[in-house]
């Protein structure tokens, strides 16, 4: 893209962008960090987790600010102000999905069930992964002003709801056949929410990389999926 | 090369048509074919750079060109449908019902009053003195003029303020009961609060006449209109609603223009 004739203006626009790239690296590496911390009870990288998020909440109003001086100072326009309203609002989501991710970590040290003994938690992982991949593709479509990845970023949320009511049902049958993990259980069941709600910011996010991207607002995606275990 | 004009729906009743414009300086082309509709209902903002052609073509809506002698002018331009370049129309009549508002402030050195009254008097708007009073205070009135001068409407139009001048100049143009007013850059002499003024004003004349406005002040032509035509290098680039030119151009050459990237 053409530089602008007033170069501190493209210079605002790269700290912004690098800013949110920060951001999102941050929340995918909190993401697959809780699940490790997880997967392998691991309470040390769990409050890890939990303290990096800090990071992430300062990330998000330093972005703010920024928008907010950019908005007054340069009066952006067309892509440029879809950009700057974009990156006000992915922050704002970003923000959430760490937010999420640090749910899951303070779970850890509730969820001490060797993992093999919970057949349901083997799925997580997985759903996790997907997730964590949604969150990294969303950001590079930002970063590459890729409409096109967006697209495919909204359409893979329906994998993290299908992950979602499986685990679902499943926790659900475990804890009828086995009522002494019913406190595990319950907390796991939280996990897969949050993770379900990670795929859905995602998506959130995906939705204003294309309006920026297009100036149109995204396709509409099918909505479903998690429907008979909505909260 | 022929354009196709751009209009858009929803249509308003369309005021002035240009189709194929185009204007020549001597050998040099300023104006290359551009086609264009100018609704009642809407004001209309032509932006780009200097030189791009839009004070031009604003000066071809009321023949204003004809005063420059190199000056030449290919195409078709209706007010109603009638050909204002025919041979029998009538260029004081035309200029009356296409008023015009420069970028400086130009009001006759006469008194407040005057300058109002002389358009309706030469055209025989009035009876008399009362109708040419009823004139001059409902031209004041629809300028936001009136309360800050009448009482001194003997005074010189030339003592008002810069913002004061230019909506005596407004109401000049209105006095005549123009159907079109355009305006050339009709703030760029003037302080933020004067320009305020001015912009209001233009909201208020809206859907009374048809306006056309050319500012080199992007936002102002955000504030005040509803259709922005962006010309470059004599041609129109791009003709569309003002909140979709700025928000989402669909040509490349606007959006470097809006967004400070041109050059």
């Amino acid at each position: 893209m053409a530089e602008h004739t007033i170069k501190a203006f493209d210079e605002e626009i790269d700290k912004l962008r690098g800013l949110i790239a920060e951001m999102g690296g941050r929340a995918e590496a909190a993401i697959e960090n809780a699940m490790l911390a997880l997967q392998r009870h691991d309470k040390k990288l769990a409050a890890q987790v939990v303290a990096e998020d800090k990071r992430i909440d300062a990330l998000e109003s330093e972005v703010e600010k920024l928008v907010i001086q950019i908005i007054a100072l340069r009066a952006p326009m067309a892509n440029d102000l879809r950009d700057v309203i974009a990156a006000l609002r992915i922050v704002s989501v970003v923000e959430r999905i760490g937010d999420y991710a640090k749910n899951i970590a303070k779970r850890v040290p509730s969820i001490a069930t060797n993992k093999r003994t919970l057949e349901p938690m083997s799925m997580l992982p997985s759903m996790g992964q997907v997730a964590g991949e949604m969150v990294h593709d969303a950001l590079n479509a930002f970063a590459a002003r890729d409409a096109d990845l967006a697209v495919a970023v909204i359409e893979r949320d329906t994998v993290v709801d299908d992950f979602y009511d499986s685990v679902f049902r499943s926790l659900v049958t475990y804890m009828v056949e086995n009522p002494k993990t019913i406190s595990e259980c319950a907390h796991l069941l939280f996990v897969a929410k949050n993770i379900e709600r990670i795929g859905d910011h995602a998506t959130n996010v995906a939705e204003m990389v294309y309006y920026a991207a297009t100036g149109q607002t995204a396709p509409d995606r099918e909505r479903g999926g998690s429907g008979q275990a909505e909260d | 090369m022929m354009h196709e004009p751009q209009t858009l729906a929803p249509a308003t009743e369309t005021k002035m048509t240009a189709r194929d414009v185009k204007v020549f300086y001597g050998d040099k082309q300023a104006i290359k074919g551009v086609s264009i509709d100018v609704d009642m209902d809407n004001v209309t903002a032509f932006i780009g750079p200097s030189g791009c052609g839009k004070s031009t073509f604003l000066r071809t809506l009321n023949r204003m060109n004809d005063t420059v002698a190199s000056a030449r002018v290919e195409g078709a331009i209706t007010l109603d449908g009638e050909d204002i370049y025919a041979p029998s129309m009538d260029v004081v009549q035309l200029r009356a019902r296409v008023g015009m508002v420069f970028q400086k402030p130009n009001p006759f050195p006469k008194s407040i009053y005057e300058n109002i009254a002389y358009g309706p008097r030469i055209h025989g708007l009035a009876a008399g003195k009362a109708d040419l009073d009823v004139i001059v205070e409902k031209s004041l009135r629809r300028a936001g003029l009136w309360d800050e001068v009448k009482d001194r409407l003997h005074d010189s139009g030339t003592a008002l303020s810069g913002g004061q001048q230019q909506r005596l100049c407004i109401g000049r143009a209105i006095a005549v009961e123009p159907e079109v007013i355009l305006m050339d850059e009709p703030c760029s002499a003037l302080d933020p609060i004067a320009t305020a003024k001015i912009e209001e004003l233009i909201h208020e004349l809206r859907g009374r006449y048809a306006i056309v406005i050319v500012t080199h002040n992007m936002q102002q032509a955000a504030r005040v209109s509803q259709r922005t035509a962006f010309f470059h290098l004599g041609e129109l680039v791009e003709y569309g609603l003002t909140s979709d030119i700025f928000t989402n151009p669909r040509q490349e050459r606007t959006k470097d223009y809006i967004t400070g990237r041109y050059g």
